[in-house]
């Protein structure tokens, strides 16, 4: 038996002069960056010539595996997508409820019991990725349901922790008595927001939110008189229990369920919401305005509903940021954050409570976990954003379409 | 009158290079209808680029308006260059996803983007060299600096000629093509991945043309500058109409007027706060832009 080799040899040419294409391109484009630098001090170049061979063979390597993988996403995009082994698992999963049900009771259990598992560093990380569950689910009204991108969520954000702070601050108002009030506000911040834009669609709406976030932020910045400029407001309060002395480890704790109970209240309210007459009326907006309105959908109040009830979930989250830290001051509140939330709706599946969660937790868990690297995490942390985007551009968990099936009754035998 | 002139042409300035990096934004936008939130990192890039060309090159002992060029030109073209790649990396797997999937790969891009030079080089400030010198007869002229005059011109040539080419050449007619209609510039034989690398290459060849003049007038710059910039490009871009190269400029000119008169008459610390709030009551009244044109909703 005869190899045929050449159609072989010719394939494995082809890759190889492909890829040193590709990494000689990269070292052209690295050159400058990569290999001088500059020491401002005596204005003279340093020259570092092992990054170009760095490059060069990092280059070379990774242009396979990328080929390799794009080559896999085209073939799997090929297949119909309704056979494929995700969506199997979440059908199953949804069908059967033994599943979903012991699932739950499994997922529970570690939550309930995590604090006492890992250390107080672990449950604080955990916290904040819980606050960015949170803050995920709110946007995820706003942008995934009703269709409106919205790059100033960090805004409302802000609104519920200064108010908390401020309150605080002068008149010494506890956690659980600022809670509601803070969502409260920020939800009228949202209507006052949504009004002006009401008119505007798509990225206008996103340029002008973003202008708005950034209003308030430079506004706290600015205003002394109110918000102490940058040096922000320290010395907050915890959150108390009934009057309970705790040590700091335990308040970690006590905050930990807080923020579980409340993402667990979150999910409930969300996902009531969405098969909800208004949240109905949302996807109906994002999918079709026009005729979202000759249906006799009042849009003007559909629009407000999700600015107001997206902005409440940050207010209440603010006010948890600020018992959590103490301490606030603008610069936790940048457009960075904004985007991060976003992010954090788009990379885990726009529309999906599930992919919300699981993009919450890979966003922030993924930076902590990367400080073994300690300089190059941010690197890898947006390096990571555009492999995942390129890579399942519908998120990690898509969110699955609510449609009503007509099953067909089996037919009864009729005796004769 | 004479401190009204000098906010005028410092407003008239920093609009110019708004409205540089701005025309990146509003081409891209229109041929793919994607936010770039990584166009101002180029424009970081154009200007970190100049300043290490431009050191090596003056140890070499070049100067002048010969190094002011050479280095400008390198900037542009590494800028093309980073913005083709970017392009074919982060964006064109995305063509015929949804809508938000390429604006986050688009900041992805950005955060990278930002620590790649900040490890490369340095997180500190660095100082640029003023490669603009002045000119003798601009001596007697106390309400303008020779850079501004240099920057002011530049952007003008800049647009008239990028207008022209888009007007008069074959790749500028397809770029229009594919802005209206992509699948009908496809059907009708536009080769649609050349123009969008086309569209990407001059947009970031502008952007570095901003970034190296202004950083040899303002004197100094960092890995961060990218990030400012480009959101102020991006309102200037959708104030002026999104898409629309004229309201690309407008829009940079009105942005950057505001921002020196709202500096030189109320207080610097609120400058960006009447930035944004004459954005958001702009588009208030003309929801689509200065010069957007409102499209009215077919059924």
């Amino acid at each position: 038996m005869k190899t045929d080799w050449k159609p072989l040899m010719q394939r494995v040419s082809s890759e190889m002069i492909k890829s040193i294409v590709v990494s000689l391109w990269f070292v052209f484009l690295t050159f400058p960056l990569m290999v001088m630098k500059i020491r401002p001090l005596d204005q003279t170049i340093e020259w570092r010539w092992m990054n170009l061979v760095y490059v060069g063979v990092g280059a070379f390597f990774l242009s396979f595996v990328w080929r390799y993988l794009m080559a896999r996403k085209e073939r799997g995009s090929e297949k119909d997508e309704g056979d494929s082994w995700q969506k199997r698992i979440g059908m199953k999963i949804r069908s059967d409820k033994r599943i979903s049900v012991s699932g739950l009771i499994g997922v529970g259990i570690f939550v309930l019991i995590f604090p006492f598992l890992f250390s107080s560093y672990q449950t604080s990380i955990m916290i904040t990725a819980l606050m960015y569950v949170m803050l995920g689910l709110g946007l995820n009204i706003v942008v995934g349901l009703a269709g409106l991108l919205d790059l100033g969520y960090v805004a409302f954000y802000a609104v519920g922790a200064y108010f908390y702070a401020l309150m605080n601050h002068h008149f010494g108002i506890g956690f659980w008595a600022a809670l509601p009030f803070a969502g409260g506000l920020a939800a009228v911040f949202g209507i006052l927001l949504g009004f002006p834009v009401l008119r505007l669609k798509g990225d206008y709406l996103a340029i002008v939110t973003l202008g708005f976030g950034e209003i308030i932020r430079l506004i706290l910045e600015n205003w002394n008189e109110l918000s102490y400029g940058p040096s922000g407001i320290a010395g907050i309060s915890r959150p108390g229990f009934f009057g309970f002395e705790f040590t700091l480890q335990q308040h970690t704790v006590y905050l930990f369920y807080i923020m579980v109970a409340l993402v667990a209240l979150t999910t409930i309210v969300v996902s009531r919401l969405r098969n909800s007459r208004i949240g109905r009326a949302w996807i109906a907006l994002r999918e079709d305005e026009v005729a979202c309105q000759a249906m006799g959908i009042d849009k003007t109040r559909t629009k407000l509903t999700a600015f107001a009830l997206g902005a409440t979930w940050a207010g209440f989250v603010g006010c948890i940021f600020a018992a959590k830290t103490t301490f606030i001051n603008p610069a936790s509140f940048t457009f960075m954050e904004s985007a991060m939330i976003l992010s954090i709706v788009v990379l885990g599946g726009m529309g999906s409570i599930v992919g919300v969660m699981v993009g919450a937790l890979v966003l922030i868990l993924l930076p902590e976990y990367l400080r073994a690297f300690s300089e190059y995490r941010m690197l890898a942390f947006g390096a990571s954003m555009v492999i995942i985007m390129v890579f399942r551009p519908q998120g990690i968990i898509s969110g699955i379409r609510q449609r009503y099936e007509f099953r067909k009754q089996p037919q009864q035998e009729v005796s004769p | 009158m004479d401190y009204f002139l000098e906010l005028f042409f410092g407003g008239l300035t920093r609009g110019s290079i708004y409205a540089l990096i701005a025309l990146g934004y509003t081409m891209v936008y229109g041929i793919i209808q994607l936010i770039n939130f990584a166009h101002g990192e180029i424009y970081m890039i154009g200007a970190f680029t100049a300043l290490v060309v431009a050191s090596a090159l003056s140890l070499l002992g070049m100067n002048g308006l010969s190094l002011l060029m050479l280095s400008g030109v390198i900037a542009m073209i590494y800028s093309a260059a980073y913005g083709f790649t970017m392009e074919k990396i982060a964006y064109k797997p995305l063509r015929d996803a949804q809508r938000l999937s390429p604006l986050i790969s688009a900041i992805g891009m950005s955060i990278f983007l930002q620590n790649y030079v900040l490890l490369a080089q340095t997180s500190d400030f660095v100082s640029f060299p003023a490669l603009i010198e002045e000119f003798p007869f601009m001596e007697s002229v106390t309400i303008m600096r020779s850079s501004e005059l240099v920057i002011v011109v530049t952007t003008a040539v800049a647009t008239t000629l990028l207008t022209l080419f888009i007007k008069f050449t074959r790749m500028g007619k397809a770029m229009r093509a594919v802005a209206q209609d992509k699948t009908m510039a496809m059907l009708l034989g536009v080769n649609v991945n050349r123009v969008i690398s086309a569209t990407f290459i001059i947009g970031s060849a502008l952007a570095a043309v901003g970034g190296v003049l202004i950083s040899s007038h303002i004197g100094q710059i960092n890995f961060y500058i990218g990030f400012i910039a480009g959101i102020k490009a991006f309102t200037a871009a959708v104030l002026g109409g999104i898409g629309s190269i004229p309201g690309a400029v407008i829009g940079g000119l009105v942005l950057g007027w505001t921002e020196s008169f709202a500096t030189g008459y109320v207080s610097s610390d609120y400058e960006d706060v009447f930035a944004f709030g004459l954005l958001v009551f702009i588009l208030i009244f003309r929801p689509a832009g200065i010069l957007g044109k409102t499209t009215s909703e077919k059924v």
